[in-house]
């Protein structure tokens, strides 16, 4: 599926703004990406499996609130890195 | 430290670390500390709580870093900078349990190389407050669950958070004894441990607490930072939020050292610092603590105070700063003392101005200004 992937984790992905993973829930999709980019799904997502609090993910346009969310290989995923100020 | 490394201290050049709110910067400077080259920013945009140099191997650097938006990690290099790698497994508590309402990490504040006869071991103190080990020069990090597991969960109730968190910082390892260490917590008190985090005990007799309902309390108290003499290991001062102590170990009572400041300055700040071999004296740099807490210099007039007899009189080292209208003041891990003769001393400001002096503090130069709000400053003898 499409991933794309906000700046401030640009350093991860050599700047790929966009990629291409697998994955069958948010969760699988996020252990993915680590394993290509390691650090980063600990940059996201702390250590009790919460989402950090500045950032969003959505799919198809709709904000997942758990890592369990299921997807489809045709569904895209886009990480935000909401506004955090100052 | 060897005569032969000590020696060398006196002599080496010094690079100045630099921590601020939106990276860091390291300065290096010549021989005689007048020239300063600066190398950065690195990471541009993150919060770099604390960057410190390993003396025991003299070239590995530990920088502890997040972002606004991103989780707290630390990074490492082993290059004097020039190149950085993240922790493979950062500071992170343990999962919680079904009942548990679980901890993360938020930032990690502090970072102190232990015993010199552990090297690659370091300790980083978090927030909310947390300890934490490694075991291979920051690579990988454990939770101390002796602290995290065991006094926590004891003392949570008066671990209240601070205006920057809840914070674990001053983690102090005796010299003599690589298994006692000393921490401080913001809020929370001073603790001790003999077992290399085991068990804990509080060690805040006579600091006033003038916050809390109890004006006893065992704990719950609130130091800014702790020192300890590497050559007077049983020697500790204190800058709390409720004034300046010492403690001289194995004595159990602080003594308010800082009723000798003037009044009209008062004895409340965030950084000491030590000269590194006379444990008689030592540096402060007060803040405006009355009223509401403005957290600036007191009077706009800023200025570092020493003592040469253990906190039993100060004096005024202000001599190069602004005599009026500045209205900065520095953080607890942004003041510092190189290892030269005479002494050097450095500190940042939170208006993100970087000040040293190469006499004891007799007189003082800006450094370098228009950095960002300086968070740390710790000063290493180039390798």
């Amino acid at each position: 599926m499409r991933v794309v992937i906000p700046s401030p984790l640009f350093s991860y992905t050599s700047g790929q703004k966009e990629l291409e993973a697998t994955g069958n829930s948010l969760e699988q999709l996020l252990a993915s990406l680590d394993a290509r980019y390691p650090g980063m799904r600990h940059r996201m997502i702390d250590e009790q499996n919460r989402i950090r609090p500045h950032i969003r993910l959505f799919v198809n346009g709709e904000s997942a609130s758990s890592l369990q969310r299921r997807l489809a290989p045709e569904d895209e995923v886009v990480i935000v890195t909401a506004l955090s100020g100052g | 430290m060897s005569t032969q490394s000590l020696a060398y201290a006196h002599s080496a050049p010094v690079n100045l670390l630099v921590g601020t709110r939106k990276g860091a910067f390291i300065y290096r400077g010549d021989a005689a500390r007048r020239s300063w080259q600066v190398d950065g920013p690195h990471f541009l945009g993150s919060i770099v709580n604390h960057l410190v140099l390993d003396p025991r191997d003299g070239r590995t650097l530990l920088l502890a870093a997040k972002t606004g938006h991103l989780g707290p990690t630390v990074f490492r290099s082993l290059d004097a900078g020039r190149t950085w790698t993240e922790a493979k497994q950062p500071p992170v508590f343990r999962n919680a349990t079904p009942a548990e309402t679980g901890r993360a990490v938020e930032s990690v504040f502090w970072l102190s190389p232990a015993h010199a006869s552990q090297p690659n071991v370091w300790y980083a103190g978090t927030a909310p407050v947390g300890l934490f080990l490694s075991h291979d020069g920051g690579v990988t990090w454990e939770p101390v669950a002796g602290f995290n597991d065991g006094l926590y969960p004891e003392i949570q109730g008066k671990v209240n958070p601070g205006p920057d968190g809840s914070l674990l910082h001053s983690i102090l390892v005796d010299p003599r004894d690589a298994r006692h260490l000393y921490i401080g917590l913001s809020v929370g008190g001073v603790f001790e441990t003999v077992d290399g985090g085991q068990s804990w005990s509080p060690l805040n007799r006579g600091v006033e607490a003038n916050f809390l309902p109890d004006k006893d309390p065992e704990y719950g108290h609130d130091p800014h930072l702790l020192a300890l003499h590497p050559l007077k290991p049983e020697r500790l001062y204190q800058q709390n939020h409720c004034g300046i102590y010492r403690l001289d170990r194995p004595g159990l009572q602080w003594q308010r050292i800082g009723r000798a400041m003037p009044s009209d300055v008062g004895d409340i700040g965030f950084p000491v610092v030590l000269h590194p071999r006379d444990p008689d004296c030592a540096w402060v740099f007060p803040m405006d603590g009355t009223q509401v807490w403005p957290r600036v210099s007191p009077g706009g007039r800023p200025a570092a105070y020493r003592t040469v007899d253990g906190g039993a009189s100060w004096q005024r080292q202000a001599r190069g700063m602004p005599p009026e209208q500045a209205w900065w003041t520095v953080k607890r891990q942004a003041f510092c003392a190189d290892a030269r003769e005479p002494v050097g001393l450095y500190f940042g400001t939170t208006s993100g101005e970087l000040w040293g002096s190469t006499d004891e503090g007799e007189s003082w130069s800006q450094l370098a200004a228009h950095l960002p709000h300086i968070y740390s400053v710790s000063a290493a003898a180039e390798a």
